[in-house]
């Protein structure tokens, strides 16, 4: 039992009987609110019935949405990427057939439609309205469509629409530039309701899922148009009264280059890893692969479970952009840049000789480090450290120069940073400080943990289009630059083209630094003693280039790498960067294979093979375009 | 009145009340008769499987005795209050309103759980003092019922604050408070009106308002939801037109068919006459309330019992009158009727109460 206070004492009759005066003075006030009620709806549905029955009559305007056509996609030389084809789909109004079963049965000769098909259509047609079209067969073949349209008479209630649908003519070529559209789903609902874009999406069913149709969705979605129609009472249009036209989306022109693109996939073949190529002038990128890739045609159709579960779980990981996305130690291809900044800092001059016996001792430990060279490089300066990847002379180098001053310096090159690629698909990889590895790992930063740095080991990783900017940037000595993959935007009546900074980022205490660097990484494919000399010493244009091996594994101090003995997965990377010719830099390559090798015997042929493509064709047209549109 | 000996074998062990079961089978046959004419098996199925949870609430609730409720109303009602303050900080915005609380595996909406709670916070308080209610017991009550309105029109849902207001004064009401304290209050209501107007409320808000007085003024915009509403209303006529076959409807010039507007569709293809019967539905599920509400045995049921009928027709009665052109749209459910898991749960739990209330008695009283 609850103990109540009580101030006085109860009187439970008259309570009781004053409780039941207010529920009759409510009941009769709940009768009044309804007599309200009742007058209204007496009203409305006989006093004023003739009223609205010829309202409602009449009422049979209705507003439709005119979807816009998207936008379509080129290359710089206006070859289509990304086209809207049309389609014919076969659908049924079920309340008009006939006799549906029948007519499915007699359709299911006729077109020969899978078990698939009918029962997708029959779960269709229980769970939607009776006048509303269903979908039998979407993608119709022109011999179908023939088919049906002589036997037409023959079913009553079907028909075939037209529509058009996105098709990428290349397939799995553009998959990580162009990324693709699919159907609508509740969270890019979610995201148009939130943009206050829902009029604007009345009626469309695709959006752009990822790459360039994701990033540039607004521009390539364009404005609906509107139809006023007449309806009879059941719905079916009887005429038109008046029709906006949708605005179609603009069109867009990339950097890319078919000729190089298809080169570039062509030349990693079997490999996993990235290629990309860029205009060294204004960050125009003319070709970015990542491979293995797959069909972007798959998910515009609507994917299969069972296929999407197998490239999500593929081993290869195909759904990785693995250009912005891949994040891999740089390796020796940052070694221009650590001596840069040594000199900058004079930790080291043009003049420093490091003597190299293959190894190199943390000062006042036991710690080795190993070369890559067993046997050393002997005593090397700068250049020669550059030219033939000296480990030796970089793990001091970094070591005196300390992670406090190698971060920020490096994070100016953009590593760390995201590129400013139009593309959503990007990771800022990771550029390791103090910081970082407290909160990261909550351990303190070790000496050992800078010597792995000074080669573009440890902590460190990069995705190649952060290479490629930083590469363009040496070339530039110190320029920004941002790499993009849109050139222009073509609508009707106008083009625009976007423009970009490229204000000096960073600033040495003498341009003779800059000399030393570029010099040095000349000489990596013009001397003899350079790592890329065999792919390049015959070249009839100035390189300079950087070759980059990376480890997947650490390998024990004293063990030898061999590449036959170690699995697959765990061989390194072959990784080389290069510019395009060396005096006035038109060109930049990153190339990065997994599991290759070294770099200057995997990768460094591949951008040798591009170069040369580059330049023929340069010769064969004029001049590729350095902004505006390239419509010869 | 003492139940029979027939029912109490069966019914009344079983903690539920056949009249009161009666009227809202009879409701739900209306809702999913409806729900299959704007959204097909689909909707149906989707508005079974609500039903059935929100019934197997009720049963639940139902076997509770009303010494619990009252046991644990004030924690309730702390927690909910606390709820509603975390919506406002952390909630979940949902169409343009914060109402929601992301619970990980599901999402929750504290007001749901304040219009229960509500009339049992100021019954439990109103009841620890003698009937009629005295100037200072209302003062207080009267902040019980304030704050949580507050929050909850701050999110804002003005259709949730309607009810769960309404909900705490019928209490008040019931409990004897002076007509002459009663007169007061409408009075500053009143004054209260053009601060409402001017400071608090939301532009769509009076959006909606202007509309109500005038929707011909703008017919494709703001006022297209009534005009249509009422077309359809209208040009059901006598006897309607006919199961499926309501163009207003059928053809989607009705918005938010399953929802808001199901009596719109109802009407259009059922009449005046399926109205009338739907009226009636209403009004005998109320009187059945009060009646229960006059059995009670104690101040505390007997107040919850009345609050919770009285706030049954508020639903009823916001609804229709605005879908007919009464009242501004708030968004306030056709209960029962209209589509919808979270307010149908809420609904079917307040009926718990009051079969519990009528099946949990401790003494006969023979009159």
């Amino acid at each position: 039992m609850v103990k109540r206070k009580r101030n006085s004492i109860r009187n439970h009759s008259a309570e009781s009987a004053l409780f039941m005066r207010r529920t009759i003075v409510v009941f009769l006030g709940i009768l009044f609110a309804v007599g309200i009620l009742f007058t209204n709806l007496y009203y409305l549905q006989i006093n004023s019935f003739d009223t609205y029955k010829t309202r409602s009559n009449a009422n049979r305007i209705s507003v439709q949405t005119v979807p816009p056509n998207r936008g379509l996609i080129y290359d710089r030389n206006g070859v289509i990427l990304a086209e809207n084809r049309p389609v014919y789909s076969l659908q049924v109004i079920a309340n008009k057939a006939n006799d549906l079963k029948n007519d499915i049965k007699r359709l299911t000769k006729l077109l020969s439609l899978t078990d698939d098909e009918i029962e997708k259509f029959n779960k269709n047609n229980r769970y939607s309205r009776s006048f509303k079209a269903i979908t039998i067969r979407d993608q119709l073949t022109p011999e179908e469509v023939a088919l049906f349209t002589v036997n037409q008479h023959l079913f009553k209630g079907f028909s075939i629409q037209a529509s058009l649908k996105r098709y990428y003519p290349f397939g799995n070529a553009f998959t990580h530039v162009l990324g693709y559209i699919a159907k609508i789903n509740n969270r890019d609902l979610e995201k148009i309701e939130a943009k206050g874009e829902r009029a604007r999406y009345q009626g469309t069913h695709y959006i752009g899922k990822l790459g360039i149709e994701k990033y540039y969705e607004d521009i390539l979605h364009g404005q609906p148009g509107q139809r006023q129609v007449e309806v009879d009472s059941w719905g079916k249009v009887i005429r038109t009264l008046s029709f906006t036209a949708p605005t179609p989306g603009k069109d867009i022109k990339l950097n890319i280059d078919i000729n190089l693109q298809l080169k570039a996939q062509e030349l990693l073949g079997d490999n996993r890893g990235s290629i990309i190529l860029m205009d060294a002038r204004n960050g125009s990128i003319l070709s970015l692969v990542s491979a293995p890739s797959y069909d972007p045609n798959l998910f515009v159709t609507g994917i299969s479970q069972k296929q999407y579960q197998a490239l999500l779980e593929s081993r290869d990981r195909p759904l990785i952009n693995r250009a912005t996305q891949g994040r891999y130690p740089p390796a020796s291809t940052i070694k221009p840049q650590m001596a840069l900044l040594a000199l900058d800092e004079k930790v080291i001059t043009e003049e420093t000789q490091v003597y190299d016996p293959g190894w190199w001792i943390v000062p006042n430990s036991k710690r080795r480090f190993r070369d890559w060279k067993r046997w050393g490089h002997g005593l090397v300066d700068v250049f020669h450290a550059i030219e033939q990847s000296c480990d030796t002379f970089f793990y001091d180098t970094s070591y005196k120069l300390g992670i406090d001053r190698i971060e920020p310096f490096m994070r100016l090159f953009g590593f760390g940073e995201y590129s400013g690629l139009d593309l959503a698909e990007e990771t800022k990889a990771i550029m390791p400080s103090r910081d970082w590895k407290r909160s990261r790992f909550n351990q303190p930063w070790y000496d050992g943990d800078t010597i792995s740095i000074g080669i573009g080991q440890g902590y460190w990783t990069v995705t190649p289009i952060q290479l490629t900017k930083a590469t363009a940037m040496l070339a530039r000595r110190g320029d920004n630059i941002k790499p993009h993959i849109l050139q222009s935007i073509i609508s009707a009546d106008e083009t625009v083209t976007p423009k970009y900074d490229t204000s000096k980022k960073v600033t040495l205490a003498s341009e003779r630094y800059w000399e030393i660097a570029l010099e040095a990484m000349q000489g990596v494919t013009s001397k003899r003693r350079g790592t890329a000399y065999r792919s390049f010493g015959d070249a009839d244009y100035t390189v300079a280039g950087k070759s980059g091996t990376a480890q997947v594994i650490n390998i024990k101090e004293d063990e030898v790498y061999d590449a036959d003995k170690i699995s697959e997965r765990h061989r390194d990377n072959a990784m080389f960067i290069a510019f395009a010719p060396f005096e006035s830099p038109e060109i930049v390559a990153t190339v990065v294979l997994e599991n290759a090798g070294g770099g200057s015997t995997n990768a460094a042929p591949i951008a040798r093979a591009l170069f040369d493509e580059y330049f023929k064709e340069k010769e064969q047209v004029s001049p590729i375009p350095t902004t505006s549109s390239a419509d010869q | 009145m003492v139940s029979t000996q027939a029912q109490k074998s069966i019914f009344y062990r079983l903690h539920i009340d056949p009249y009161l079961l009666l009227g809202l089978f009879a409701l739900m046959s209306i809702s999913l008769t409806v729900l299959y004419s704007v959204g097909g098996l689909d909707m149906l199925y989707r508005q079974v499987t609500r039903l059935a949870i929100a019934l197997a609430a009720m049963i639940f609730i139902a076997q509770i005795p009303p010494e619990w409720y009252q046991r644990w109303t004030p924690a309730i009602f702390l927690v909910s209050v606390l709820l509603l303050i975390a919506v406002l900080v952390i909630g979940h915005t949902g169409k343009g309103a914060q109402r929601w609380l992301d619970l990980g595996f599901t999402k929750f909406q504290p007001s749901e759980v304040m219009k229960l709670i509500m009339p049992l916070m100021v019954a439990y308080y109103i009841s620890q003092f003698t009937m009629p209610t005295r100037f200072r017991q209302a003062f207080i009550a009267l902040l019980i019922v304030v704050i949580p309105t507050l929050l909850i029109a701050k999110q804002p849902d003005l259709g949730t604050s309607i009810l769960v207001a309404s909900s705490g004064i019928f209490v008040l009401f019931l409990s004897g408070v002076s007509w002459i304290y009663i007169g007061l209050a409408v009075a500053a209501v009143l004054a209260f009106i053009p601060i409402l107007w001017f400071f608090l409320m939301l532009d769509y808000q009076r959006g909606r308002v202007l509309t109500l007085l005038n929707p011909e003024a703008d017919p494709l915009g703001a006022g297209y939801h009534i005009i249509q509403s009422k077309i359809a209303i209208g040009s059901g006529g006598l006897w309607g037109k006919g199961w499926m076959h309501g163009t207003q409807s059928q053809l989607e010039f009705l918005p938010e068919r399953h929802t808001d507007f199901i009596f719109s569709v109802f009407s259009e293809e059922f009449g005046f006459v399926g109205v009338l019967l739907l009226l009636s539905i209403y009004i005998f599920l109320i009187t059945r309330g009060l009646i229960i509400a006059n059995q009670a045995q104690d101040a505390f049921t007997k107040l919850i019992a009345g609050s919770i009928t009285l706030t049954f027709f508020v639903y009823v009665f916001v609804n229709i009158g605005m879908v007919s052109g009464l009242l501004p749209v708030v968004g306030v459910p056709l209960p029962i009727v209209s589509f919808g898991g979270t307010s149908i749960v809420t609904l079917l739990a307040g009926f718990g109460i009051l079969m519990s209330i009528h099946t949990h008695k401790r003494f006969n009283i023979k009159r």
